[in-house]
């Protein structure tokens, strides 16, 4: 078993409103690997993004808090950490990227300036002549061409896919054990996108950075991932390898969403919708979340909420139909 | 294998951008014809005693109020001093109160607008606020009342200017802090540990400029005005000083009999003043994002 290296435990983040607190995160916990490329999927709204803000203490405060459970690094509770501790650990332990390259560089300075700035936070001892090497070392690692001239560019002279490598080498600059990407290919086209995730594939082998990858894109998740966490409405409601929730998904959100990938083998089939929307963080109180939207959903799912079932040693799932003994009713329902 | 992907993608145009202000400012000629006004009385002023054919302060009484000649360009005053070389002093003098003045409260309403924008709350409660009252006033009112308590003269005249066009600058600088700070590069900056001070100085304050520079340019135009009305009131510059208000002042008994006392420093409050106008409405242009391509 490869050694964990960040533990989330029953994470919950809060936004406290005009109309009353409403929890983004709601006891959320998983773990991550040394080296595994973690999938973090869900719709939008679904708790991702503030999952990952929460683990790197960059919840906007107000209206936003952490307001229980831990997360668990190098045996350090993070939630308990001061902004100042958690200066430290932002960049050199966990880095993260964004979804928006265009916009995730600061347009009036060159791209070689940021680079040796985030080299300088963590390194202040280093001596010029090693920081410019070593970013043009990084720059080089993440497939820029021609990293010497690329160091006097500006940020609006680059291409999305260059900028947003830019990014992933501001990240990894300080040998960071852990990479958020919040979405990293949504903003480019779909050849870059798997230029973009190619890099970051490579880079976990070769760096050993263990990636936590946030997407609503399956296909990414397929494409990269050894085990994915579904989320919806602030909540865990599947998670498991990839190959075995591919295979066989137990929760009906994960089933929907596997069935809403086009499939280029049938011509005219409609595609696979999930109906409904998602719901307003803290406006279901009782029973399961997916309940309103599930086409399996009975009496109880409306009263009371399913816990995380084991379905197998690796793989659980938030549903009534993936608990013991009701296996049976499910094969019914399904056929 | 990285290096061969990335051959797909392709670099655009060069220069930084500063450079690119400085293209789209050039293609508008009203506003280098702003720049050029502005331009020419800076180098009049920094040459004023190469210039004037006189000292400021040279009484020739037998010459008094003469007309327009060869003699003395702009004609002379009642004291026989020659306005021309009073008025290139003046120069001096209002080009000093306008950017020393627009200075001040650049530096003082940035550091406010700031702290306000960033850090909200009730930091951004008290100082908007304050803004707030500030802005109630007509702006000469507060300076006036500013100059009155301070006592009359140029320095105070240029404190006060000063003082009233804080809430401007600052009130600016917080709404582009409010919406800088949004962006997604602050929070990766965040992200990468930097810290709270130095994303404020280093990355918001430098990328808040712009509408700031344009600001500022106007506002040195409307700082002469005011310099000009508070010497004008007699609450700014002091005889026998060569300020283009106070000047406008000693004129007006003698608007009638020799009006060229009156026309020569008016003539130059408005000059600069539109040079500075256009200067500005030329770098609104050139530094407006929204303008760009």
């Amino acid at each position: 078993m490869k050694k964990e290296l960040l533990n989330v435990i029953e994470l919950e983040t809060t936004f406290f409103t005009d109309d009353g607190p409403v929890k983004a995160v709601d006891g959320v916990s998983f773990s991550l690997y040394e080296g595994e490329i973690l999938g973090v999927v869900g719709e939008s709204g679904c708790g991702k993004s503030v999952t990952s803000l929460s683990i790197m203490g960059l919840i906007p405060s107000p209206p936003g808090k952490i307001t229980g459970g831990e997360i668990m690094y190098k045996e350090q509770d993070l939630t308990t950490f001061s902004q100042k501790a958690m200066r430290k650990i932002r960049g050199k332990d966990i880095a993260m990227i964004f979804q928006e390259p265009m916009t995730s560089l600061n347009p009036l300075f060159t791209i070689g300036n940021q680079l040796t700035e985030a080299i300088s936070i963590h390194h202040k001892d280093w001596p010029k002549k090693q920081i410019r090497a070593r970013a043009i070392e990084m720059m080089t690692l993440v497939g820029l061409p021609r990293a010497e001239e690329l160091f006097k560019d500006y940020p609006h002279q680059l291409s999305g896919g260059m900028r947003q490598r830019v990014m992933i080498a501001m990240a990894l600059v300080c040998d960071p054990n852990i990479l958020i990407a919040d979405e990293p290919t949504t903003a480019l086209d779909v050849t870059i996108q798997a230029q973009i995730l190619a890099l970051m594939k490579d880079l976990n082998r070769r760096l050993n950075t263990a990636v936590m990858m946030i997407t609503h894109d399956l296909g990414v998740v397929a494409e990269t991932c050894e085990r994915v966490v579904v989320m919806y409405g602030g909540k865990i409601v599947e998670e498991g390898l990839v190959d075995e929730i591919f295979k066989s998904p137990q929760h009906p959100y994960t089933q929907g969403l596997i069935q809403s990938i086009p499939d280029m083998r049938y011509k005219k089939q409609r595609l696979y919708a999930i109906p409904g929307n998602v719901p307003k963080p803290g406006s279901v109180v009782q029973g399961c979340r997916f309940a309103a939207r599930c086409e399996f959903a009975f009496e109880r799912c409306t009263i009371e909420e399913p816990e995380l079932y084991v379905v197998s040693p690796q793989h659980k799932s938030r549903c009534f139909l993936s608990e013991e003994g009701m296996r049976n009713e499910r094969a019914v329902i399904e056929s | 294998m990285a290096t061969e992907q990335t051959l797909t993608e392709v670099k655009t145009n060069e220069a930084g951008p500063w450079r690119d202000a400085w293209r789209s400012f050039k293609k508008s000629k009203i506003s280098l014809i702003g720049a050029g006004i502005v331009l020419l009385f800076i180098i009049l002023a920094i040459l004023a005693p190469l210039i004037a054919p006189q000292g400021i302060n040279e009484q020739n009484l037998t010459e008094r109020l003469q007309p327009p000649s060869a003699d003395h360009w702009f004609g002379t005053d009642d004291f026989g001093r020659d306005i021309f070389s009073r008025v290139l002093y003046g120069a001096r003098i209002s080009l000093w109160v306008g950017f020393f003045s627009v200075i001040g409260s650049i530096v003082v309403g940035s550091l406010l607008g700031i702290l306000a924008g960033y850090y909200g709350r009730w930091v951004d409660t008290i100082i908007s606020r304050i803004f707030d009252i500030m802005l109630a006033f007509p702006s000469i009112l507060l300076a006036i009342s500013i100059v009155a308590v301070l006592g009359p003269s140029l320095q105070n005249a240029l404190i006060a200017i000063a003082i009233v066009n804080i809430p401007n600058f600052g009130r600016l600088i917080r709404s582009k802090v409010l919406s800088i700070k949004q962006e997604e590069y602050i929070t990766s900056a965040k992200a990468i540990g930097m810290k709270d001070t130095r994303i404020l100085f280093r990355h918001i304050l430098p990328n808040s400029m712009a509408p700031v520079i344009v600001q500022g340019t106007l506002a040195i135009a409307t700082a002469i005005i005011e310099a000009a009305a508070l010497g004008f009131l007699g609450l700014g510059a002091q005889a026998p000083t060569p300020e283009w208000g106070k000047m406008l002042a000693d004129a007006r008994v003698y608007l009638v009999n020799a009006p060229w006392t009156m026309i020569f420093p008016g003539i130059a409050i408005m000059l600069t003043v539109l040079g500075f106008n256009l200067m500005g409405d030329g770098l609104l242009d050139a530094l407006d994002p929204k303008m760009k391509n």
